[in-house]
């Protein structure tokens, strides 16, 4: 009877689960494959022509207010003798690389979140306080975070950061594709600011049909490899460059969505609570059975 | 003559020179606790953007919750296999899990940033992360554990409520209450028991889930999909040498006999869990040709080598010997070294095989975090004498010699 209690417990248990996370506002969930809008945007960065102006460090810092010196001071080349990071006080770095094309002038890399299409900072929130947006944005919410940082631990692309010298409320900070901007029609300021058009904002389809596209006219030019469309299930920033991608200090990714796995494993061990009720209910009759025969026993 | 043993609270001296160092020690981690609550984790710890987690999930959590399977290894064993004979060792067992568990729950507060929101998982659900699967279990288990030990407070104050001054009164009104809570408990016991297994099976499997999504940033020596199935055959495994183990250093400690009777049969069981553990290990190392790692000679391979060498084969060619199972010495060291593997293994999953693709500096635990990790077993160790002190926890020779009260004790069954 009071077994029969338990299951029931357990049954209203997952009823009681799928409403609560039905109720809370999530715009998307984790792997969301049949909810990505086709038209999603992204950004294409064409390494070949960045200059390394540093600007979109500058307007990415400006608009989400975030202390920063002023504009000129970034023209400072200096900063690139050492690789630097997307940390809590930037969103967005620069870093430069030789080109082997042309030694006159080097190869710079903007780096930030690259809002995968299935995002592992997503499916291992243990409050679910990031979002993929329809947008193609992956967001945090201050509101959730409990400041445990498996996100950082899942990205691949180590992005995540934390504000590890604050005692109360420390956030995670990383690029959230300027959300607020976009949702009001404005470009991403990194996108806005920067002078040489590096970068391209754009529906996601069209700019892989453009990057195909220069690709295709300037063979010569480009590795033919458009980072960040296959790379962990498709990312939203892609990439082009004259050399190979891990010269540039990318990561090499496969093609299987970052979180893939771990959540095949969760949904497994958890597939309509059916493997923990029948476990719970083979221990019972094993229960059962051992207090039985030990009676008989005596 | 058959010996009966029941659980009696332990009446010795509670100060020794070795409980003054742990206090020392403990308050020395309270202190570094301090400074981490007033000046944030960066402050105490060398934790970065490029190594997120360190010793506190390495060692207070992961190793934590490994070490506390004997809890519902011995539950499994004595409670739902209804083996008798092992019922002695049950009682610490549960005990060990119980703070285990507590100071498991108390590493996460301390770790996580945000440690006023830590009861956020219990209402935003997110059913694909492997974390909020173990949060939740480890918080329901936690629960279970106490409700389990509860029959052990029962019996230690029905019938000894001794409430002075103006509180009197309320001798009798408890008494009742606790008479009443024992009577339900005893009937509904089998539920919690059942749920105990359950949940640790879950959560200690859903433990090894927790870096597969990390993927290539952790070592391929240990990074496989069949995790959760490692992670859980090598909490199995440990249970039992960790129930021995610590019930050698209780009886050293209190001056009592060693169980020797229960613990070497206990002892016989380890080899064949072991043995299946390690071959997981090595087939799924031999399917995924990582055995190629370990020509390089770095801390990984390293660390590798030393866990399995160490902490699973030497181990198990020793469980499988008579002559160590009958010695107390022997089969310390035994189980020792399977508490010492597994202690290692889960440092290697969380803490060494991270290998972030971006870093300035590789991670090594600040003083803060060692003083913080160390207090809190110190505490933990002073919180076990405490409670067997103070409450029939360890069995020892009944002298009342009466087979009845062995019998109505359990609480667990009628």
């Amino acid at each position: 009877m009071a077994k029969q209690n338990r299951r029931d417990f357990l049954k209203t248990a997952a009823v009681a689960g799928t409403a609560i996370s039905g109720l809370s506002i999530k715009p998307a969930k984790a792997a969301p494959k049949n909810i990505l809008s086709e038209d999603r945007m992204g950004v294409l960065v064409d390494t070949t022509v960045c200059i390394g102006c540093r600007n979109c460090e500058w307007a990415c810092k400006n608009a989400h207010n975030m202390p920063t010196q002023p504009q000129d001071k970034y023209s400072d080349r200096s900063v690139f003798k050492e690789m630097r990071r997307p940390d809590e006080n930037a969103f967005t770095v620069v870093n430069e690389y030789p080109n082997p094309q042309n030694s006159e002038i080097p190869t710079d890399v903007k780096v930030q979140c690259m809002h995968c299409d299935h995002p592992a900072c997503v499916s291992a929130c243990i409050v679910g306080a990031f979002s993929k947006h329809e947008s193609g944005a992956v967001t945090w919410d201050t509101t959730r975070c409990i400041g445990c940082r498996y996100c950082m631990v899942a990205c691949p692309f180590q992005v995540p950061a934390f504000q590890f010298d604050k005692a109360l409320n420390p956030q995670i900070k990383k690029c959230d594709f300027c959300y607020e901007r976009t949702k009001v029609g404005k470009l991403p300021a990194c996108v806005e600011i920067c002078p040489v058009e590096a970068l391209t904002y754009g529906s996601r389809i069209d700019l892989i049909r453009i990057a195909r596209d220069r690709i295709r006219r300037n063979p010569e030019k480009y590795v033919n490899h458009i980072f960040g469309e296959f790379e962990v299930g498709g990312t939203s920033w892609l990439y082009l460059a004259n050399q190979d991608f891990s010269k540039l200090q990318f990561p090499k990714l496969g093609e299987k969505p970052a979180p893939g796995v771990s959540e095949s494993i969760q949904h497994g061990i958890f597939a309509y609570f059916v493997p923990p009720v029948s476990l719970y209910a083979l221990l019972g009759g094993l229960m059962w059975i051992t207090k039985r025969k030990n009676e008989s026993e005596e | 003559m058959e010996l009966f043993t029941r659980p009696t609270a332990i009446n010795k001296k509670y100060f020794t020179p070795g409980v003054i160092i742990l206090i020392l020690l403990a308050l020395n981690g309270l202190g570094w606790l301090a400074a981490r609550f007033i000046f944030g984790i960066g402050a105490v710890t060398n934790l970065s953007n490029q190594y997120p987690w360190g010793i506190w999930i390495g060692i207070d959590v992961a190793a934590g919750v490994a070490l506390a399977a004997g809890g519902f290894t011995t539950a499994a064993l004595g409670h739902v296999m209804h083996r008798e004979y092992y019922h002695d060792v049950v009682r610490p067992a549960l005990l060990t899990a119980m703070l285990g568990y507590t100071f498991v729950a108390i590493g996460v507060f301390i770790d996580i940033g945000r440690w006023y929101y830590i009861w956020h998982p219990l209402i935003m659900w997110n059913g694909s992360s492997a974390l909020f699967e173990v949060g939740i279990c480890v918080m329901i288990y936690l629960t279970v554990l106490y409700i389990e030990f509860l029959p052990t407070v029962c019996e230690r104050f029905i019938g000894h409520m001794n409430l002075k001054g103006g509180l009197k009164f309320l001798n009798r009104p408890v008494e009742k209450l606790l008479i009443l809570l024992n009577r339900g408990l005893s009937k509904t016991m089998f539920i919690f028991i059942i749920a105990g297994v359950v949940l640790s099976t879950l959560h200690q499997s859903s433990l090894g889930t927790l870096m597969i999504i990390a993927g290539p940033k952790m070592h391929p020596l240990w990074q496989t999909p069949i995790l959760p199935l490692l992670f859980l055959l090598s909490a199995i495994s440990v249970g039992f040498p960790m129930v021995i183990f610590e019930s050698l250093i209780a009886a050293r400690s209190f001056g009592l006999k060693p169980e020797m009777r229960v613990l070497s049969r206990l002892g016989t069981m380890v080899a064949p869990i072991l043995g299946v553990y390690l071959a997981f290990k090595l087939g799924d190392m031999f399917i995924r040709e990582t055995f190629v790692y370990l020509t390089s000679f770095n801390l990984q391979s390293v660390m590798f080598v030393i866990e399995l060498l160490f902490g699973v084969i030497i181990p198990l060619r020793m469980f499988l010997s008579k002559a160590v199972l009958n010695s107390p010495l022997w089969l310390f060291i035994a189980s020792s070294l399977v508490v010492f593997g597994v202690f290692l293994n889960r440092l290697n999953n969380f803490v060494i095989a991270y290998n972030p693709p971006y870093k300035f500096a590789t991670y090594i635990p600040s003083i803060g975090e060692i003083s913080i990790t160390v207090g809190f077993i110190s505490l933990l160790v002073l919180a076990y004498r405490f409670i067997v002190m103070n409450f029939p926890v360890i069995s020892q020779p009944d002298k009342k010699y009466s087979p009845a009260t062995k019998f109505a004790i359990r609480g667990s069954e009628e």
